[in-house]
Parts: structure tokens; C-alpha cells; sequence
């Protein structure tokens, strides 16, 4: 078995006993790299300083002092900003930035010994559910099943494939509307996004920040919930941080869920839901029933507005976040004509630096922040979304201790297929995830049956706020009842 | 609500975003689609709901009003696209 294709679980026991180094795993992930390039995964890839890191984490595991993550290869969506390597968010307007600092969340991983493969591929400004929107061009979902190649999802897509294809033992991403759990459910692998709060946002290049939220991909439930811990922390730099501790989250794997309340609510059965998405929800109600879980159906009856309510207010807070690229202090600047001022550069600038999806999103957003329609859309958004949370504190308040629900509405697309299609259309494919965002609740997904075509279809569990370690146990109670253990094909 | 062809150009005028006259049209009627898409907002009832302003409710955190960090101007304009004597340049802004 080659070393890259461990469980970051399995490798930190192997570690420990000495079976194995640091150096031979970050090799064994680097070679798979190198014969990976049809995929298309990485931005930056980093095998030197991956190398050094090893070496250093080599002695440490030596010395007896071994966090979890230490000597463990990751790869780092390309949206947190590491120190003296390219971050560009996926956008061609950050071209040639290398932040001068780290974010918390990868300076958490580096201090537990965690080393850097390199950066993955994202849609640009973690906008988009395809990953097709990043400069770099399309990342391919390492799941083929016939002569398409498939969207990985997104925006994290470059994460979840590198983490689905063995690339990399986990990976970071991070989610405003569904951006990991979607990339999860789209290839195969588990993905979970903590409360609001729980991962600081300093360094994360912003996208919406009353809704991003950065979390780990990795290959089972007990990965994420190891990678989890070390991702959290309280953080004076990100003022919505949470100053709260952070539980150990695999002492909470347990495997008992018996008695628990999972509620089903019947405003996820959308129009039109294919019927294997529905078989698979339900095929998930029953293995929650036999580990001893009461199901309960539950309304949450705002559910149908949280898409409308997201696109006004993760396009104003966009539009906002993305004004600082002007071409002024960091990334691309455009070259003027004779006789151009310095509007004429912040216009021209944008215009060649964002893409046709930023674009739109930021003029939304303008759009309903200007003056006569901050009302209409911009507040009544945020009234809507102040009801959404209320429907989860009801029901939650009402006894329930989950949510079990799809995570997605199809399973991976191909590449292209949606090219044409209404950018409303692709907004659909954060029907079921960007309602945890709005009420800023915790939410894993966990890869739970193939669907016809044979590609991975996820179940998604929402958790009550800051109970990240239960959530994660019944994500593993699901999983072992799934018992999913496919891997994609290797093609590439 | 329908977006013409002025709305956009003043839109993509306040977003700073250079966009070619004949891409107007295109863009009105993108924007238009999705302004439709959220036209839905207008079947809720929201009286007397207040507009969230943080999910979860904490109070923001006081601290001395000291100076902590700084002194790096290097490292400020090190990314910058063009910056000379210590300072971002940008072409004329005051005729």
C-alpha cells in the first residue's frame, strides 16, 4: 500500500511507533503529485519547503513531542494566505501575491507539525460550486465514470479532489454557502464546517465574512474531527472569534447515539428531487434509526428563502470584502493609456483581474447596497436570514440534537455541463448547505452511497452551535452504517 | 425588478468595474434575472423582525487603545504594484 493512500488517523499511529517517517509520507504525497497533473489540483505546490518541514517534524516526533497532526502532508486551499508562497484566492487579480504574514488556521497547523504539499485550487474568491470559475482553470473531480470528466464542486474543489485522489492526507477549505461540504459530497470524502466562530477568519482572503467558515477535508469522520481540533482556536486578531474552548472532538467519537432526537425536516424534500437523492435520505433515516436514534419529523419553514436571502447578502458583503482590489497596494494593476487617471485604473484594473462570476456578484452586491434599495433587498435579506436561524433555535430548542438531510441536490456534474446554464441554476447546488451558513450552524457531510452512474452522493448532518463534537459522532455512526469505502478509479 | 441598460452602466460604474458598452445590454438583463431570483424575499413576513447582524450573539471584545504592531512598512508595500520612497504611488489624482 503506498503511504499517501493512509488515514491521517492511521499515519499519526505509524508515526508514533516509528513504522514510518514524516520524510518517506510527504514523498510518497509528493510522487503522487507529480503524477497527478490531469487533475489540475494544485496552484502552488511547495515540495521544498514540504521537505524541510518534514525533516523538522521527523525530529520531533523523535523527541516525544508529537501533536496529532505532526508530519502529516496537507494540502491548503489556496484562500488562507501562508507567508512567502503565492496566494491568489483563484483570481487573476492577486497575480504575484505573496502575503508577507500566515493565517491563523495554517499557523495552527504548521505549530502542530502539520507540513504543506502546496496550495489547491478553489473558484475564484470561493465563489462558485464548480471549481471551473478559478484562474488557473478547471479542477477535475478524480471520480470518471465514463467519458466526462467532472466538476469537482466548490469552491473548495481543489482541496476535495486532492483529498479524494490520495494526494494529500487532509486538506483545508472553507465554506460560506456549502463551498466543503458540496466539494465533499461531489467526491467522495467527508467535510465539516464549525460553528461560526470556532476557526478564526485573520488571513483567510474574505469573501463574505458573516458567513465563511474554514474546516477540514479529509477521508473519514476521525480525520476530521483530529484536523478540526487543531484548526480552532480563539483568536484576538478575528474579532467574531469564539473565546470559548475548544472540546477534544475525537474523545467525543463514541459511536453511541442512542436516544438521540435527529429531526427530518419535510421542507428539504424539494420539487423535482431525484429519486435517488430521496432513496439515498431515506436509506440514511434508517441506519440513524437502528443505532438507536428517534427520528422526528420537524418545519423548518423559512427553508425556501434561504437562497434568495444568501445571494443578497453574500454578494453585498462581496462587494464590500472585494472593493480593497484596486490595484493599489498588492496584485494586478492595469496599464493605462495616455491621459488615464486613477479611475480609469481602478476600473480597468477590475475589469481584467475578476472574473465574469465576481464581477456579477459584486455588482449584485452593489446593486442592492446602493441607495433606494438597501431596504428592499439588503435589510429585508437580513430580516429573512434573522427568521432562518429562528425556525433551527426552535428546533433545537424543542429537544432535536441533528439534522439529517442531502447534501446536495445531484451528484458531480460534468465539467462544462452547466456552462450555459442560468447563473441561478447553479446557485441551486447550495440549496441544502448555505442555510447552516445563514444561522451560522455547524455541518458535516459524509459520503454515504454511488448513485447509478457510480459516483459519490453524501448525506449532510446539522449540529446544534459549538457541538461539533457530537455532530462528528453521529457523522460516524452514519459513515460505519454506510460502510463507504469506494475509492475513484485511478485514470489519471 | 428589471435592470436596463443606464442601471447597469451605473452599477458597474459604482462597483468600478470598466465595462464595454455593448456588454450592457447582457449585463442588465444577468442582473435583472437574478434580482428576479430574489424578488421571493417579498412573500415573507418580516414585521417586527430585527436584521441579524451576527449569528451568534457575543459582545465584542474591549481592549486598551495601545499601539501592539506595526513598524513594517517594508513588508506593507512589498506586494505593491508600484511603490516608491517608502509610499504606494498611483497616477495623478489632483490636476
Amino acid at each position: 500500500m503506498s503511504l499517501n493512500t493512509l488515514k491521517i488517523s492511521e499515519a499519526r499511529d505509524a508515526l508514533r511507533r516509528g513504522d514510518v517517517t514524516s520524510v518517506e509520507l510527504t514523498q510518497a504525497c509528493l510522487s503522487a503529485i507529480d503524477g497527478a497533473g490531469a487533475l489540475n489540483l494544485w496552484s502552488t505546490p511547495t515540495p521544498e519547503l514540504a521537505q524541510a518541514q518534514a525533516v523538522a517534524a521527523d525530529a520531533r516526533i523523535k523527541a516525544g513531542d508529537a501533536p496529532d497532526l505532526c508530519g502529516i502532508p496537507m494540502g491548503v486551499k489556496d484562500i488562507f494566505a501562508t507567508k512567502g508562497v503565492a496566494t491568489q484566492a483563484g483570481s487573476n487579480i492577486l497575480a504575484g501575491f505573496k502575503p508577507e504574514y500566515e493565517s491563523t488556521v495554517t499557523q495552527n497547523l504548521w505549530d502542530a507539525g502539520a507540513v504543506m504539499l502546496g496550495k489547491l485550487s478553489m473558484d475564484e474568491f470561493a465563489m462558485g460550486s464548480s471549481n471551473e470559475t478559478a484562474c488557473g482553470g478547471a479542477a477535475v473531480n478524480p471520480w470518471k465514470v465514463d467519458e466526462f470528466q467532472r466538476a469537482p464542486g466548490g469552491s473548495s474543489g481543489g482541496s476535495a479532489a486532492a483529498v479524494a485522489a490520495d494526494l494529500c492526507l487532509g486538506a483545508t477549505g472553507t465554506d460560506t454557502g456549502g463551498s466543503i461540504r458540496q466539494p465533499a459530497a461531489f467526491t467522495g470524502i467527508t467535510g465539516i464546517k464549525p460553528t461560526y466562530g470556532r476557526c478564526s477568519r485573520w488571513g483567510i482572503v474574505a469573501y463574505a465574512s458573516s458567513l465563511d467558515q474554514a474546516g477540514p477535508m479529509t477521508k473519514d469522520v476521525r480525520d476530521a474531527a483530529i484536523m478540526l481540533n487543531a484548526m480552532c482556536s480563539y483568536d484576538p486578531k478575528d474579532s467574531t472569534s469564539a473565546d470559548f474552548a475548544v472540546p477534544d472532538f475525537e474523545a467525543a467519537l463514541t459511536g453511541d447515539i442512542r436516544g438521540k432526537k435527529i429531526g427530518i425536516p419535510k421542507e428539504y424534500r424539494i420539487d423535482g428531487m431525484p429519486d435517488e437523492i430521496a432513496a439515498l435520505w431515506d436509506d440514511g433515516i434508517a441506519m440513524m434509526r437502528d443505532a438507536g436514534a428517534e427520528i422526528v419529523d420537524i418545519s423548518l419553514p423559512h427553508t425556501k428563502y434561504a437562497l434568495p436571502a444568501y445571494y443578497v447578502i453574500a454578494p453585498a458583503e462581496a462587494s464590500s470584502n472585494l472593493a480593497r482590489y484596486d490595484g493599489v497596494r498588492f496584485g494586478h494593476r492595469a496599464s493605462l493609456a495616455k491621459g488615464e487617471g486613477i479611475d480609469d485604473m481602478y476600473a480597468k484594473t477590475r475589469a481584467e483581474g475578476f472574473g465574469p462570476e465576481v464581477q456579477r456578484r459584486v455588482m449584485i452586491g452593489t446593486y442592492v447596497l446602493s441607495a433606494g434599495f438597501y431596504d428592499a433587498y439588503y435589510n429585508k435579506a437580513r430580516k429573512v436570514r434573522a427568521l432562518i436561524k429562528r425556525d433551527f433555535d426552535q428546533v433545537f430548542a424543542d429537544g432535536i440534537d441533528a439534522i439529517l438531510t442531502p447534501a446536495t441536490p445531484s451528484s458531480a456534474f460534468a465539467l462544462g455541463e452547466m456552462k450555459d446554464a442560468d447563473p441561478v441554476k447553479m446557485y441551486l447546488n447550495d440549496v441544502f448547505t448555505v442555510t447552516l451558513n445563514l444561522a451560522g450552524l455547524p455541518g458535516v457531510s459524509v459520503p454515504v452511497g454511488l448513485d447509478k452512474k457510480g459516483l459519490p452522493l453524501g448525506l449532510q448532518l446539522i449540529g446544534r452551535p459549538w457541538e461539533e463534537g457530537a455532530l462528528l459522532n453521529q457523522a460516524l455512526v452514519l459513515e460505519q452504517a454506510a460502510g463507504f469505502t469506494h475509492k475513484p478509479q485511478k485514470w489519471w | 425588478m428589471s435592470i436596463d441598460t443606464d442601471t447597469a452602466r451605473k452599477v458597474a460604474h459604482l462597483a468600478r468595474i470598466k465595462v464595454a458598452e455593448d456588454d450592457l445590454p447582457e449585463l442588465a438583463s444577468e442582473l435583472s434575472n437574478i434580482l428576479t431570483f430574489m424578488e421571493q424575499l417579498g412573500e415573507v413576513d418580516v414585521d417586527g423582525v430585527e436584521p441579524m447582524t451576527s449569528v451568534t450573539p457575543m459582545r465584542l471584545k474591549r481592549r486598551v487603545d495601545e499601539v501592539t504592531d506595526g513598524n513594517y512598512q517594508d513588508k506593507i508595500l512589498k506586494n505593491a504594484p508600484d511603490a516608491r520612497e517608502g509610499f504606494f504611488a498611483v497616477p495623478k489624482v489632483v490636476e
